[in-house]
């Protein structure tokens, strides 16, 4: 985003949220994984960015991937008595007692991007996330629009083995596509969500479905694998993008660079942004106790090739993917 | 140059037939091949291509294995140089670029060395330190991105060709017959295998052990770096939480199925490279089978222990028949 559309949207928002956001000066403390990605990593940035907007004194822990750390975190910011915390928690299980600590000193808690697995719902607020099943649905239904009656034989590129994401992105597709008879998964692999392995899985499919004149469309359970996928279709003298359509999920920058240059078609946004609606419930229930739903489900936005792809790059590359 | 022909690759040799008689049969159209683009283009190419990474960390490793040593590093190694070569490429020159990348790699072996040979800590501990430390340090290099990069000189180390041959390959080549005729036209494998061997007697005996063992891991290092380089020039850019992660041990497992005892005192430079190439023969296989990726994990076991099985001296199977054949043709 440019510094005038950013200015521009922060002045809209703070319009909106002229009320609650300026009567009280709020501090959270949000104890973050760590950086394990660059989605991590723009939903660090993101996050402070939102809290800028709303003046809200946003205190962030870094736990280098330990729920040990975590738990500190959680502990030191109960001490500080802040107004709330917010959590992205490394793991889904053993958060009942220091949830419970929370609870007592009336700190609400807000699960970021992941969900947890404690003994009761009352021990925390709510939970901000995308739902994976829904992004792989999306990523679908924009391919079965796209190609219409034809036929099409669809690759996909698997994130890990035993990733609950890459099973819910698969699901997600599989459901949508399974209304459309002329759509068919013939190759389905492991790229691990990584460049190098997109990029040899793709090269083994392209030899195995006739030099890739039998695949009519590439699904990947991220972005990283469709770029090293899309490398592999040029090396082997394919156009991706129009011999090959592409879909893919995350929005990470360089799909865009991608599409701006023809070579991609479309993406299905995982928003970095889950602490901009989790400041709003924490102001909400703090003015007026409003008590939100255990579940809000953030916008997993499709952006393909028609929809300013420059732009999404320029507004996305300094978060820090 | 006989000393660069298997003597006693015909357990290796005949995995690999195998292999590519199977992958032969789950996907027909695995020998073909074409020009694309200048370069050679099929399966095959495929298997060299994506073995070039375990190829070069096999050819440091073989050496460090044949010392009775072992370097977990070389996957971190690749991390760090690739990470180096992607944030210097868009702004100097493939020769600096190079440089910097393969010195990297270089003071990481040397700082392996100097806690094996001076410090005389254990292989597997001295060379577990960079190999936690060093993906820590090219994530610093990359600020935990993906650093990508266009620069034409070094996205040619990973697509380019020579005379149809893919760039990785060719290097792979080189690299092989620099280090043979180096420690096999000299008398430096030799010393390297007394050390292995017994590296007290051999120093009494006047072998410099320690400029040996530092040397080994010097060179494991310079070869890790060079794979760094290449799998960051095929991709385009360095991922620093991937780049060679868990390669170490394909690179082991190459020199392992290459008939190179872990106790040291012997080694062969191709028949690692060989194993490298089966490793990335059944890679390639299970891909083009179509079978679900669950399965993948499972399958190479299955081939590994295979292959281990054949050459096992207890279990002498074809290598032992095949021996005393020639032992009565003598």
């Amino acid at each position: 985003m440019t510094p005038k559309a950013l200015f521009a949207a922060s002045a809209t928002a703070a319009l909106l949220l002229a009320l609650p956001a300026n009567a009280a000066e709020l501090t959270i403390g949000f104890s973050q994984i760590g950086s394990e990605s660059g989605w991590r990593a723009a939903e660090t940035s993101v996050s402070k960015q939102e809290a800028t907007k709303r003046k809200v004194n946003l205190k962030i822990a870094d736990a280098q991937q330990k729920q040990e750390n975590q738990i500190k975190a959680i502990r030191s910011f109960i001490a500080q008595n802040v107004d709330a915390i917010f959590l992205a928690p490394v793991v889904s299980t053993g958060w009942d007692s220091v949830l419970k600590e929370a609870k007592e000193a009336k700190i609400p808690v807000v699960l970021l991007d992941r969900d947890i697995d404690p003994s009761g719902k009352e021990l925390y607020l709510t939970a901000v996330t995308s739902d994976s099943v829904h992004e792989g649905e999306v990523a679908g239904d924009w391919l079965a629009k796209t190609v219409g009656a034809k036929a099409c034989n669809v690759v996909e590129l698997q994130g890990t083995v035993g990733a609950s994401v890459a099973a819910n992105r698969k699901k997600g597709f599989d459901t949508a596509i399974a209304k459309h008879a002329n759509l068919k998964v013939v190759r389905s692999q492991t790229g691990d969500f990584t460049r190098a392995k997109g990029k040899e899985v793709m090269e083994s499919f392209i030899k195995a479905e006739g030099g890739g004149k039998n695949i009519c469309a590439v699904y990947a359970h991220n972005d990283d694998m469709m770029v090293g996928a899309i490398q592999a279709m040029k090396e082997a003298g394919l156009k991706p993008g129009k011999d090959i359509l592409t879909v893919s999920i995350d929005a990470v920058p360089d799909i865009f660079k991608a599409m701006v240059a023809g070579e991609a078609n479309a993406t299905v946004e995982l928003t970095p942004n889950m602490a901009g609606p989790a400041f709003d419930v924490v102001a909400a229930f703090k003015e007026k106790g409003t008590v939100p739903p255990k579940w809000i489900q953030t916008e997993s936005r499709l952006l393909t090739a028609a929809d300013n792809p420059q732009k999404e790059y320029d507004s996305k590359k300094g978060l820090g993917y | 140059m006989t000393a660069l022909l298997p003597r006693r690759g015909l357990a290796q040799i005949l995995a690999l037939i195998v292999i590519l008689a199977v992958d032969r049969v789950v996907s027909p159209q695995f020998f073909d091949l074409r020009l694309q683009d200048g370069r050679l283009f099929g399966s095959l190419i495929d298997v060299l291509n994506r073995g070039t990474p375990v190829a070069l960390l096999s050819l440091g490793m073989v050496l460090v294995i044949a010392t009775r040593g072992i370097d977990l590093s070389v996957g971190a190694i690749m991390a760090i140089s690739g990470a180096i070569a992607a944030s210097l490429a868009d702004s100097h020159g493939l020769p600096v670029v190079l440089a910097a990348a393969l010195g990297a790699g270089l003071v990481c072996g040397l700082w392996n060395g100097f806690l094996v040979a001076v410090l005389g800590m254990q292989p597997i501990v001295a060379t577990l330190i960079l190999m936690v430390a060093g993906r820590g340090i090219a994530q610093l290099i990359t600020e935990g991105r993906i650093v990508t990069f266009s620069s034409p000189g070094l996205v040619w180390l990973g697509n380019g060709a020579i005379l149809g041959i893919p760039m990785p390959v060719a290097i792979a080549l080189g690299m092989l017959i620099l280090t043979g005729a180096v420690v096999r036209g000299s008398a430096l494998g030799l010393l390297i295998e007394a050390t292995g061997g017994n590296a007290r007697a051999s120093e009494l005996a006047g072998v410099g052990t320690r400029a040996m063992i530092l040397a080994v891991y010097v060179w494991c290092g310079v070869c890790a770096a060079l794979a760094g380089v290449i799998a960051a020039a095929d991709i385009m850019g360095a991922d620093a939480n991937n780049a060679g992660l868990w390669l170490e041990l394909d690179a082991i497992l190459a020199v392992v199925i290459g008939g190179t005892s872990l106790f040291g005192g012997r080694f062969s430079l191709i028949l690692a490279v060989l194993g490298a190439l089966i490793i990335q023969t059944m890679n390639t296989g299970i891909l083009l089978s179509g079978y679900p990726p669950e399965f993948n994990l499972l399958v190479k076991a299955v081939v590994v222990l295979a292959v281990l099985l054949l050459q096992s001296p207890k279990l002498s199977g074809f290598a032992g028949i095949a021996a005393r054949l020639r032992r009565t043709k003598a």
